[in-house]
């Protein structure tokens, strides 16, 4: 057992996995000598070597399209697109490509990919590096989406990602790389995709979360039981397939359920969940479904007040259980 | 030296693969125009063809090794999966959209080719996004040291899009095994191709990127095979990619949905079907004495009841189950009961 960075985990599981399997590419943006501009990357150049670990010239269809037709040949890429707000232009060959992959050749050919991309606001990125890009995807059959929250799931989900025969999105919440924290294990383990974790027990209030807002979550939880408020909260870990049964599970206990995300509010992932709550729990529900998510403008500004408005905090969601606690 | 070895000698063949290949065109050409026939006969809902192209394709796939290369197709390369190794029935189970179609088990549009078997890489229908496959292959290969060259296919009007710059790019960069084939048909459906390109070849951009850009005339057959067999050559010896052009003509409107008596005149698609390949080949195999009238007829024969065979079979197969359309959305979506793909 090791503490280590939610960065570091990440790292330490490409250089594992790439140790372990010699099919396993990665490529993007930067992500060889410098070894990424957050340095996921980093020392695996100089492990691996150029052929193994490529730095792309800035074109993200390439990157992705490239992955799609080398994993057809054999290879099991690892690709990585700098910010997860530039993803746009391999939107195309993510949806249109690697999702339809297995469905329309009728499982003759798949597409075990790994597309990473760091996400999210907080950082004083503006409106082209702080996106939550999720939904869009998450929408896709054919893709798996995953947004881990801590390091321990950041290792074993990126593990079963890599060795995944589909198309698979891990987002990393670039905020948390370096401020979250925790135990890893020495060995080979997985998370498995597609399990939700419930990361605090509690009796009236569900609170369904995932990455950075999986951590406001629980600190929210612990403002609130103070004036004696009990919160569940739900880590989804996994978006797409979801884990519908620890979802209604607890909300099926609680009665409550606050769906907490970081994009913005109107059409974000979290609809999905309030409605699939409403339709399979109405009998249980002691309230409406309720949200707490990022306003609807085009994007996080940039100065710091208007930034701090923007995002979704412990304050915002305590403030939500609250109203949702009073019905 | 007879007219017969100087014809073959010039490219390196055979009478025989000059016979393969003439078969080819013909066989190519008589499946699309059965599928025009079972369309108009309200047999099957759409077909989009190849007439017109033919000759380019056989040409240039005829200089690759099937088993080894992989080939990415687009709607138009009847002609090239057929050389490639592709039966008549598969191409027809496609056409009829059966349970056993190995392009897509009748889930696609007809002319959406693929089939693992052939190393043909499933295709789909955006536009050019195949140039990003073709160029994954074959950096696939190149790590592995397979000695596969990919080959992919588009035409003149798909050149335009971004993929096919991010693709030429990232192959000239890498010296990748991959050849790209533009199958310049003047139109991208209605739209000419002045409209299209503010130069009169694709090939010209192959400078922008370092490698080399051929023209040929795609009614040539076997000048198409000559610069296939030396871009092949290229590719696999690690000298990076090259754009082929071949100049084709478009016989058919764009596909059974598209009137193209309403942009192009009566005039013009009577001088075009001078640029058909088909009767082309022929002469030029007949002049030369290999292609004898009872070679011919044999041919004839042959074909007629391969195409009849394809489509009595293939319209005899069983429609895909309703219950198999959700398997394979995942890797883990498999039937209940172990059944195969289909
Ligand atoms: C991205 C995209 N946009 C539009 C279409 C619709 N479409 C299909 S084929 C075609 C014309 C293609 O012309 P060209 O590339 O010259 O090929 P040709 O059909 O002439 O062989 C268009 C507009 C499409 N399939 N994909
Ligand atoms: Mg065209």
């Amino acid at each position: 057992m090791a503490i280590r960075t939610f960065l570091e985990a990440i790292r330490d599981t490409l250089g594992e996995e790439m140790r372990r399997d010699p099919s396993i590419i990665v490529l993007g943006e930067d992500v060889g000598v410098k070894g990424g501009v957050f340095l996921v990357t980093d020392g695996l150049h100089a492990e691996f070597g150029e052929t193994r670990v490529i730095d792309t010239p800035l074109t993200e269809s390439m990157i992705v399209g490239t992955s799609i037709g080398a994993a057809a040949n054999g290879l099991r890429p690892v690709a990585e697109i700098q910010f997860a707000d530039f993803i746009f232009p391999a939107f195309n060959q993510i949806v249109s490509e690697a999702a339809r992959m297995r469905y329309r050749s009728n499982n003759a050919f798949g597409c075990p990919i790994t597309i990473r991309a760091p996400y999210g606001g907080g950082v004083h990125g503006a409106l082209y590096h702080s996106q939550s890009v999720e939904a869009f995807f998450t929408h896709v059959p054919g893709l798996k989406v995953i947004v881990p929250s801590t390091p321990y799931d950041a290792k074993g989900l990126l593990r079963s990602a890599i060795r995944d025969d589909d198309p698979v999105l891990f987002f990393e919440h670039k905020k948390m790389y370096r401020s979250v924290r925790g135990d890893v294990p020495d060995g080979e383990y997985t998370v498995p995709i597609g399990r939700a974790a419930v990361t605090r027990v509690g009796t009236r209030v569900t609170v369904v979360a995932y990455g950075l807002m999986a951590h406001y979550a629980l600190e929210a939880a612990e403002r609130v039981a103070e004036e004696g408020i009990s919160v569940e909260v739900v880590d989804l870990r996994t978006l797409r397939p979801l884990d519908r049964e620890t979802l209604l599970g607890s909300v099926r206990k609680t009665g409550k359920c606050l769906v907490v995300y970081e994009d913005n509010r109107f059409g974000g992932y979290g609809a999905e969940i309030a409605a699939i709550v409403a339709e399979e729990a109405f009998d249980y529900l002691d309230g409406p479904v309720m949200r707490v998510a990022g306003p609807d403008v085009p994007g996080v500004p940039y100065n710091h007040v208007l930034e701090d408005w923007f995002m979704v905090n412990p304050e915002k969601i305590a403030e939500g259980i609250r109203t949702l606690a009073a019905y | 030296m007879t007219a017969t070895e100087h014809l073959g000698a010039a490219v390196g063949l055979g009478d025989d693969q000059l016979l393969a290949m003439y078969r080819m065109v013909a066989l190519a050409r008589a499946i699309d125009e059965r599928m025009w026939i079972l369309n108009r006969a309200g047999r099957v809902p759409f077909v989009i063809s190849g007439q017109g192209h033919e000759g380019a394709q056989v040409g240039i796939v005829s200089a690759l090794r099937p088993g080894l290369d992989w080939m990415v197709p687009y709607y138009r390369s009847i002609a090239a999966v057929l050389t490639f190794g592709m039966s008549p029935r598969e191409i027809m189970l496609a056409q009829y959209a059966k349970a056993s179609d190995p392009s897509s088990g009748g889930r696609q549009m007809p002319g959406h080719y693929g089939g693992a078997a052939y190393n043909i890489l499933s295709s789909s229908s955006p536009v050019a996004t195949q140039i990003l496959h073709a160029a994954g292959i074959a950096l696939a290969a190149q790590i592995r040291g397979t000695g596969q060259v990919a080959i992919t296919f588009m035409g003149e009007g798909s050149s335009n899009q971004g993929d096919v710059h991010e693709g030429l790019n990232f192959a000239a960069i890498h010296h990748l095994p991959m050849i790209l084939v533009v199958e310049n048909n003047g139109y991208a459906i209605s739209v000419p191709s002045v409209k299209e390109l503010a130069l009169p070849d694709v090939a010209a951009r192959a400078a922008g990127y370092g490698i080399p850009g051929v023209i040929v005339d795609g009614a040539d057959v076997l000048g198409a095979y000559r610069v296939a067999r030396e871009a092949v050559e290229r590719a696999r010896t690690g000298g990076g990619p090259t754009l082929i052009e071949a100049k084709v003509t478009r016989l058919t409107p764009h596909s059974s949905d598209d009137q193209q008596t309403k942009y192009r005149t009566a005039e013009e698609l009577a001088a075009e079907r001078a640029r058909d390949p088909l009767p082309r080949f022929r002469e030029q195999l007949a002049t030369a004495g290999i292609l004898t009238p009872e070679i011919e007829g044999r041919l004839a024969t042959e074909i007629a009841g391969l195409v009849d065979d394809a489509t009595s079979y293939a319209e005899s197969q069983p429609d895909p189950d309703p219950a198999s359309a959700t398997w394979y959305v995942y890797a883990e979506d498999r039937p209940a009961t172990g059944g195969g793909a289909g």
